[in-house]
């Protein structure tokens, strides 16, 4: 289990790197909220992997998993929505204003 | 009663709000505004009077940054006395005169604004005990005044003069700023009393030169000391109310001001000596040589403004008790008759078109009564006798006689200050004998006249105070020089008489001969003139300033070029390699010495039974199909965004395999308005990128991006299966207790960490509001499909099955927002199931639609949230608990149960608003966008109201 999250983390990470480092503004979008995946995986997984304990103080729920990470990687969530917005909107007016939807960049290395 | 003294500053800051809205209903009504104000702060510094006038010192203090030594402490003394008359009594002449000068067009809302801002600036630094409160002040008359000087900001040479007066003496604050904090270290307070009483200690410090050098650069920059005076001759570019108050009795005296605060503290050495009187000697001759030479009579005017700073430094620099008397006196006239100068001089500009003493002559003969008024004033400018000016000469020559500092050459300063008053008696008679006499106007705008009634008023006080000073200057002044000479001495006030008639003695005769002198000089001037143009045409041209301003956004331009290269990847791509460098380096380091480079560590992992195994494998196949189908296809961008609305289900799918149902739920709605963003966005990018980058830079990226992957990857591991410790038990076991709530989640959202919370959602808001400021009044034309094209865009199915959704979802959201406390759910989860619920319906049935029946104004909705959210927080200080402290108990509601009814609750429903409002606010934005974009090509639209119940063609898409 560890082993597959794990994985997944790298994946997301691995991709979302590899997307932020293009030259169109929209590929960095995809990449970022990518990397806001692994980010808030990452966060999440401290709390280790539990299942069937969720933080609920309800009968019924023996166990319970870590709400304090689960707390941090909500607000995480909505935030990354705030700066995928903010990005998008941002690569929108780069682009009313110069025309174009890459990062001005005249030195192809 | 020392409150008073804060009162006071209040009451102007208050004006400066309320001058603008009483703009609105009239000029009269904002001028009135502006006045009340300023006589408001003269009445409550009133009760304080008597007490100043006996010499005590009221101070009043309240802590504000103890830790740094910065308080709000006030005083009130002679000094402050003094400079709070005139800046509050020219103040109040100014307000009447410019409600005369400026255009009727000009509705004069920001001229008494920001004039009542820089007054309280300015009283703020008469008044401040503690010396960082008196750089604060003096930081917001160098703000006030740039922006009083750029006051006809679409004239080119008012915004360089503006931004030179800025760049000089705010560069002068920050040299004071230095000063300041090594005078509070030497002194070991940052208090006036204390530091004024530390004179000794002070000038025995080694640190004492700096210091001074300091601090005086900021005095000097300030009041225009040569050679940092330019600014100030360009700052006439400002109307000229602004140049009579800036200029007279305010912004270039409070370096002045600070020199004879000081005074106590500071002088006494050689170093203040020779700094400060050979500054204001240089500075008294030098304005006084070039005000002669110019054309324009506010030009000559700014220069004898200069020479008479320089004047009064040179009295604080000479450094006799005597001479502080005369320098404090000097301010006091100065302030009179050049703020009627000036004003006078705006009346001849404002009556004649122009300020070109080559064209205005003769005015005598048109407006004899202003004349009258101006040629009192240039005289007591040039120190004739009867008039307030000659006093303080008079009292300057006394002084240079026989000064203790220069021994056997006693002859040396009695010269100096004879040619400097000849020098000053020249530009005054060319300032008189130009404008007033001298032969008819040439070609002027207009025909001179008389000005109104009341625009003269301000000038004739003036005058009158000049005369009133001059022949009776015991019975005038007297008492206030006393009280403001010796705050400025500590009490040690020297013996002295104020009169007129002194007998015939050596300053009589020194002040005879400069006048004569001065007559012939200005005579002779055309040789003068010749022999300036000849030698030194370029003096008085502020090019060096400009030439190093223009070097210095140069060279910054260079550095920002160098270090912000525009292309993200540019600087990811070092930052990248350095990190996995780091990163590997760690690694085999401690592998030398000795520490097991085993991955996994000894930790059981958690149990789990084959189907959840089953379930994870087949969600890391779906994620890694999603996430290399958006690499893949990242080029085609409807792919890629399908493929990354897979990546964004595995992960709410994790979620929820790993007990976590907030978290799902957030992530899942999340993701709907996520995509739907990008979908919006998508109409306006190629939906293919053009070219493909090179090979070889995707292969390197593609090693950079997989070595990163590994190492987060290997490092999630290793943390995963190390032994765990939290200090989450605390919030387990509390969350009933002490937040009233069984979602450990949300309580610790809305209470054990409602701070962070606050925080959060008001992060959300500016970046909603960012967007929404990017993105608002953008026209852009649509890549994919157009509009026109688009025959269907508001399938009649997808809306009759959406409408009835509607109150479905909205009693959904309303009731995962009530059970949030208990069970999954709470304010950002219900929010974004509302904003779901909304946007499904501006896109089945078209944003006009939805506007006209549920007209939502987001940014209010955003800072209704905000607003109730801080409030929550803010209700618990009622109850003497610390901020966000939560209260609560259970109600039992019908149908839906069990509600915690919490102020956690409120705040909950705080989040909401704001979650609302962004993701709406973003939203409806880019959808605008596309109708906009509509709008211009012009299909036909119909208005909304006229079929409410069948599909609309305008749209959304």
């Amino acid at each position: 289990m560890e082993l597959i999250v794990a994985a997944g983390i790298g994946l997301l990470t691995a991709c979302g790197l590899y997307l932020v480092l293009r030259a169109e503004t929209f590929s960095v979008v995809f990449g970022l909220t990518l990397l806001s995946y692994a980010v808030n995986l990452v966060l999440f997984a401290s709390g280790r992997l539990v299942a069937n304990a969720p933080p609920l103080l309800i009968e019924g729920v023996a166990r319970h998993t870590d709400p304090l990470p689960q707390a941090l990687v909500l607000t995480a969530i909505v935030i990354s929505f705030g700066m995928t917005a903010y990005l998008v909107a941002l690569a929108l007016r780069a682009k009313g204003e110069s025309g174009r939807d890459g990062f001005d960049d005249g030195d192809p290395t | 009663m020392s409150v008073l003294i804060v009162l006071a500053l209040m009451a102007l800051l208050a004006g400066a709000g309320f001058a603008p809205i009483a703009a609105r209903f009239g000029r009269v009504q904002a001028s009135q505004t502006a006045a009340a104000a300023l006589v408001a702060a003269l009445a409550l510094l009133a009760p304080l009077v008597p007490e100043a006038m006996s010499g005590q010192v009221v101070v009043a203090s309240w802590s504000w940054l103890p830790e740094w030594g910065l308080d709000l402490a006030f005083r009130f003394d002679g000094l402050s006395l003094l400079f709070a008359l005139l800046i509050l009594g020219i103040g109040l002449l100014i307000v009447l005169y410019a409600s005369y000068y400026l255009p009727v067009s000009d509705r004069m809302g920001r001229f008494l604004g920001l004039l009542l801002v820089f007054a309280a600036g300015m009283l703020g630094i008469v008044l401040s005990e503690n010396i960082l409160l008196l750089l604060v002040f003096w930081e917001i008359t160098s703000v006030t005044s740039f922006l009083l000087i750029a006051y006809k900001y679409e004239a080119h040479d008012a915004r360089i003069a503006a931004r030179m007066a800025l760049a000089v003496t705010g560069g002068g604050g920050l040299a004071m700023l230095a000063g300041f904090l090594l005078l509070g270290h030497i002194a070991g307070s940052f208090e006036l009393s204390d530091i004024l009483a530390r004179g000794a200690q002070i000038r025995a410090h080694p640190l004492y030169a700096p210091t001074l050098l300091l601090i005086l650069l900021g005095a000097f920059t300030k009041s225009a000391q040569f050679p940092l005076h330019f600014w100030l001759p360009n700052a006439m570019a400002a109307p000229t109310p602004v140049s009579a108050y800036l200029h007279s009795a305010t912004m270039v005296k409070a370096g002045v001001f600070l020199i004879a605060r000081l005074h106590p503290a500071l002088a006494g050495t050689e170093l203040w000596f020779g700094l400060v009187s050979s500054v204001g000697a240089a500075t008294f001759v030098y304005g006084a040589y070039v005000a002669l030479l110019k054309h324009d009579f506010k030009g000559l005017l700014a220069y004898s403004t200069i020479s008479h700073l320089g004047l009064i430094t040179l009295l604080f620099g000479l450094d006799t008790p005597l001479s502080v008397v005369a320098g404090v006196f000097h301010i006091i006239n100065h302030a009179i008759f050049k703020a009627s100068l000036f004003m006078a001089a705006g009346i001849i500009d404002h009556e004649c078109g122009t300020r070109d003493m080559r064209r205005i002559n003769g005015l005598f003969k048109y407006m004899p009564y202003t004349a009258t008024l101006g040629i009192v004033a240039a005289g007591a400018m040039a120190g004739v006798p009867l008039l307030n000016g000659f006093l303080s000469k008079e009292m300057f020559f006394a002084e240079t006689i026989e000064h203790p500092h220069f021994g056997i050459h006693t002859w040396v300063l009695p010269v100096f200050a004879t040619i400097a008053g000849m020098l000053s008696v020249a530009y005054s008679t060319r300032f008189i004998h130009d404008v007033f006499f001298n032969g008819e106007p040439i070609n002027l705008p207009r025909s001179p006249h008389e000005p109104p009634r009341w625009m003269r008023f301000p000038v004739e006080i003036l005058v009158l105070l000049c005369v009133a000073v001059g022949i009776a200057p015991q019975l005038s002044v007297g008492p206030l020089l006393d009280a403001a000479a010796g705050a400025a001495l500590l009490g040690k006030l020297p013996h002295f008489e104020l009169a007129v008639w002194h007998g015939f003695s050596l300053p009589l005769v020194m002040s005879f001969v400069a006048l004569a002198a001065g007559i012939v000089y200005y005579v002779n001037r055309r040789f003068l003139f010749e022999l300036h143009e000849r030698y030194l045409p370029d003096l008085q041209s502020p090019v060096a300033f400009e030439r190093v301003y223009q070097a210095m956004t140069a060279v910054a331009g260079k550095v920002m070029a160098l270090v912000d290269s525009g292309a993200p990847r540019r600087y990811l791509a070092p930052l990248l390699v350095f990190a996995i460098a780091l990163g590997l380096w760690a690694y085999w380091s401690a592998h030398l010495t000795g520490v097991s480079l085993a991955l996994a560590g000894t930790a059981a992992g958690a149990p789990a039974g084959p189907v959840v195994q089953a379930l994870a494998l087949a969600g890391l196949a779906a994620l890694a199909a999603g996430c290399l189908g958006v690499v893949a296809c990242h080029r085609q961008r409807l792919l890629a965004i399908i493929f990354m609305s897979v990546v964004g289900l595995v992960v709410s799918m994790t979620f929820v395999l790993l007990s976590a149902p907030d978290l799902a739920l957030t992530q899942i709605s999340v993701e709907v308005v996520t995509i739907v963003v990008m979908l919006l966005a998508l109409r306006f990018l190629p939906a293919r990128a053009e070219a493909a980058e090179p090979r070889g830079r995707r292969l390197r990226d593609m090693a950079l991006a997989g070595l990163a992957g590994g190492g987060v990857a290997a490092l999630s591991y290793a943390m995963l299966t190390r032994p765990f410790e939290t200090i989450s038990n605390f919030y387990l076991a509390n969350a009933v207790p002490g937040g009233g709530g069984a979602n450990a989640v949300n309580v610790i959202l809305v209470d054990f960490r409602g701070f962070d919370t606050l925080g959060e959602i008001t992060v959300l808001a500016m970046a909603a509001l960012g967007a929404h400021a990017l993105v608002s009044g953008l026209r852009l034309s649509p890549y994919a499909g157009s509009a026109s094209r688009e025959a269907d865009r508001h399938p009649i199915m997808l809306a009759m099955l959406v409408r009835p959704l509607l109150p479905l979802a909205l009693a959904v959201s309303l009731y995962i927002l009530l059970r949030g406390h208990n069970l999954p759910g709470g304010g950002f989860i219900a929010g974004l199931v509302t904003s779901v619920a909304l946007i499904l319906q501006y896109i089945a049935c078209g944003i006009d639609f939805g506007r006209a029946r549920l007209p939502l104004d987001q940014p209010r909705l955003i800072a209704a949230g905000l607003a109730i959210a801080g409030a929550t927080g803010a209700a618990s200080w009622l109850f003497g608990a610390p901020f966000l402290t939560s209260a609560h108990g259970h109600v039992h509601l019908p149908l839906i149960g069990d509600v915690e009814l919490a102020s956690a609750m409120l705040f909950d429903l705080g989040v909401y608003l704001v979650v609302v409002g962004g993701t709406l606010l973003v939203l409806t934005e880019l959808g605008a966008l596309s109708r906009r974009e509509l709008g211009a090509e012009g299909p036909t639209q119909e208005p909304v109201s006229q079929k409410p119940a069948t599909r609309e063609p305008a749209s959304w898409s």
